[in-house]
């Protein structure tokens, strides 16, 4: 076993956490989450050029890597600064499901340049996180297609030059490429509660060439498990780098916060709280090493420990946020300071591709399975 | 022994329910049910409703304009606020400074302050905690210097809860130096819109205006509003926090979270198409939360019917405090889980008065996570949870 990430991982690790630490600080990303946009042309941009959108694609999609491992490098990163750009929407999601499907090479070049984003249209509004339950429907209309229904909670829906739907053509599931600017999609755009955004979007005869077809059947149904297991691994991997902010920003706080005049960290009913969430945030390691590496050896054990470590990240991400809140006192629970904000996050990212209940249901039936 | 409320009290709750029913007026009712935040003059309106009837003060003697409610009416008008949808009666007047000014203030200052409270004419807001003085409040810097028959007040106190509404503030201040901290500290009563105090919102994390930063630059203050003596404040001060904890179990509140929230189990359809409530991932967590709620509903009671027959509502307050705190944030982690993906929207301005924009899924997702989030402060104000251990293990049992 070796538990060192490659030369090229690091490589990887310290770009983005220079990046952050130099154009993403904490009151950068409160101004453009203030702002509303949901993200700032600026940093994308950025993003782009330092090649990351690449870094989560396979070689033969233009791509520098796309393993498991690659997106739990970045994806860490990412969430140490709590970016809220949409590099998940866009780059794990979109473009890896264009990636999987094959032949959208142009595409795929500009999104890799930064120059067009792209949402993952899926979830449906009665569907709960259950990723089975879809009942927008495509009905063939000459060469083309014309779809109608619902999605929610669409993450970026707003900023997306293209769509990625799912939808039922002739009781098959298929996947559509669709325009924002497409005659009858529209999307309600709003703010989510951990300052990214969000969108309801609806489909109301959207009419489609043949062309936007991008997979049908079980093509259609393994791009999008796919696609919903690298959104896992990115958000648990972006929980695990959240959770060690929190941590180091609590921890330090405790050394630094005087009251009845010593450091508030001295008090013992603090220090067992403190060892017993650094210790949550150490499994929370363990289980993004394990689903990374398990990532690229499709069956049941990497199955298994996709629903692990969701449910860990749920459990702990839960802890974390708490725990750090309530050792910081009136200071936690202020706007003007980035715990909180790392804490909604943490607490969204259970609130996204199944939740810790629905993993462990998943976790036992895979069990039941093996 | 028998768990059933007497004859009279079944007959105040049905007059508190008629009355409520009555006056309460339906749209501040509806904010509150939803979770929106009543408006200042909805506040001031609702106050007018309770003090029309003598209901405002429930703990201020019939003479002074209070309601003299025994513990177990408190209690009882409490749920039926709560039932109602009446919004939280604004504790800083009636149930600090009041029954402080009581206690310990000049026959004047009962006088002239308390009818302003009633009246709604003053709004106060509390000036204890300081940047650099929290749980260890007597550490604060604050300081009241005397100069002819005014104090010059100089520094700075945080948190102040509705502090933008107010027009007072009472406040913990330095009187005198050396000795034990908490000696030489005096209670004052000031005027917000007094030159030299400025006031800066702090932004929650939920993003609610609550909290604020209240600046104090060379004011002057007149002796006359010295409370009790000069440097006895501080026992002024522990009174008042006594004060604070009553009702601090929030056992009524808890109650009727459990009861939406329960409905909305039976309401919400999982990914398997079963109800929330038939999920026994979800139904068990709904059912402990419960169990612990029946338990404590009971042990409140105990300590309130305690309370009326004399014994001093003390140390057990404090564990009151702990587990109340702990079922209302569980509460709201499980409300936020059961909406599931519609947690996310953020969107409180959907519930605000003449809002004509649907929410995004059910109406009661709306403000499900950012009630989670904003109840993170309920273990930290009033005492943290941690403190209140502290209390506990070193008044109750000796450690
Ligand atoms: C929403 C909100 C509203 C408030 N409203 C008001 C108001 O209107 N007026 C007002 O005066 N104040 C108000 N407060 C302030 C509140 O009383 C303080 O936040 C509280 O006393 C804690 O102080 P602190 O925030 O400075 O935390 P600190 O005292 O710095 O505590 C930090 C952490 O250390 C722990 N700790 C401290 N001492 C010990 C110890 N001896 N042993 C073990 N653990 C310890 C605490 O429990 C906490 O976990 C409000 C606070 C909030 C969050």
């Amino acid at each position: 076993m070796d538990f060192n990430l490659s030369e090229d991982h690091k490589l990887i690790k310290d770009t983005i956490n220079r990046f952050v630490r130099d154009e993403y600080d904490f009151e950068t990303r409160l101004k453009i989450v203030e702002e509303g946009l949901g993200s700032s042309d600026k940093i994308w941009g950025q993003i782009a050029e330092l090649g990351l959108v690449a870094a989560v694609l396979p070689e033969e999609a233009g791509g520098l890597g796309g393993t498991g491992l690659d997106i739990a490098v970045v994806m860490e990163e990412f969430g140490r600064g709590i970016v809220v750009e949409p590099y998940l929407a866009t780059a794990v999601l979109g473009a890896g499901v264009l990636a999987t499907i094959g032949g959208h090479d142009d595409l795929l070049e500009s999104v890799i340049a930064g120059e067009v984003k792209l949402a993952f249209a899926h979830y449906e509004p009665e569907a709960r996180y259950n990723p089975k339950r879809i009942d927008s429907n495509a009905l063939k209309d000459g060469d083309g297609y014309t779809l109608t229904g619902e999605k929610s909670v669409v993450a970026h829906a707003g900023e997306a030059d293209y769509l990625i739907v799912s939808a039922v053509a002739d009781s098959e599931i298929g996947l559509f490429l669709v325009p924002a600017d497409a005659d009858g999609l529209s999307i309600r755009d709003y703010p989510t509660q951990d300052g990214g955004r969000a969108g309801e979007v609806s489909l109301d005869d959207v009419t489609l060439g043949e062309g936007a077809l991008l997979a049908t059947g079980a093509d259609a149904q393994a791009a999008i498990d796919l696609a919903i297991d690298r959104g896992i691994l990115a958000v648990a991997a972006e929980a695990l780098g959240a959770m060690e902010a929190a941590r180091d920003l609590t921890l330090d706080y405790l050394k630094t916060r005087t009251q009845f005049g010593v450091p508030i960290g001295k008090f013992q009913a603090l220090q067992h709280r403190m060892v017993d969430l650094c210790l949550e945030v150490e499994q929370v390691r363990s289980l993004v090493t394990l689903a990374a590496v398990k990532f690229d050896e499709p069956g049941p054990e990497r199955d298994k420990a996709l629903s692990a470590v969701k449910v860990k990240v749920g459990q702990a991400g839960r802890l974390v946020s708490e725990e750090s809140i309530q050792l910081h006192g009136g200071i936690g629970v202020t706007w003007e300071y980035a715990l909180g904000h790392i804490a909604k996050r943490l607490t969204m990212i259970d609130h996204s591709f199944g939740d810790t209940d629905y993993h462990l249901k998943r976790f036992i039936k895979l069990k039941k399975a093996a | 022994m028998h768990l059933e409320y007497s004859d009279e009290e079944n007959a105040f709750r049905a007059e508190v329910r008629q009355y409520l029913a009555d006056n309460l007026d339906p749209e501040t009712a509806r904010k509150v049910k939803e979770g929106a935040n009543p408006s200042k003059d909805e506040i001031v309106a609702w106050h007018k409703v309770l003090a029309a009837k003598g209901w405002l003060a429930h703990s201020w003697p019939k003479e002074y304009g209070g309601a003299a409610f025994t513990p177990i009416e408190k209690h009882i008008f409490e749920e039926e606020r709560v039932a109602a949808g009446g919004p939280e009666i604004v504790p800083f007047g009636v149930n600090m400074l009041g029954p402080v000014l009581l206690a310990f203030g000049s026959e004047e200052q009962k006088q002239t302050v308390l009818p302003r409270i009633l009246s709604g004419e003053d709004w106060w807001c509390q000036g204890y905690s300081e940047p650099g003085s929290g749980s260890d409040l007597a550490s604060l810097k604050t300081t009241a210097v005397r100069d002819g028959d005014h104090y010059v007040v100089n520094g700075q106190k945080t948190w102040t809860t509705l502090g933008q509404y107010a027009n007072k503030i009472f406040s913990l201040v330095r009187t005198a130096k050396g000795g034990k901290p908490q000696e030489g500290i005096s209670f004052l009563l000031m005027d917000m819109d007094a030159p030299g105090v400025s006031i800066r919102p702090i932004r929650t994390l939920d993003g609610g205006a609550e909290v604020n930063e209240v600046f104090f630059d060379d004011v002057r203050v007149p002796v006359d509003n010295l409370v009790g003596e000069e440097n006895k404040g501080w026992t002024y001060a522990k009174y008042l926090l006594m004060h604070e904890r009553v009702g601090i179990a929030g056992v009524p509140q808890a109650k009727e979270e459990l009861k939406k929230l329960t409905k909305v189990a039976k309401e919400t359809v999982n990914e398997d198409g079963d109800l929330l409530i038939d999920d026994p991932f979800f139904a068990v967590k709904l059912a402990q939360t419960e169990i612990e709620l029946m338990a404590m509903e009971l042990t409140n009671l105990r300590i309130l019917y305690d309370a009326q027959a004399g014994g001093a509502p003390g140390v057990e307050s404090s564990l009151l405090k702990l587990k109340g705190t702990q079922i209302r944030q569980e509460l709201t982690d499980l409300t936020r889980r059961a909406y599931g993906p519609y947690a996310v929207p953020y969107t409180p301005e959907v519930l605000e008065t003449g809002a004509n924009e649907d929410p995004i899924g059910p109406r009661g997702a709306v403000m499900s996570a950012p009630k989670y989030f904003n109840y993170r402060k309920i273990s930290i104000y009033g005492g943290s949870n941690e403190i209140q251990r502290n209390i506990v293990s070193k008044m109750m049992l000796g450690l």
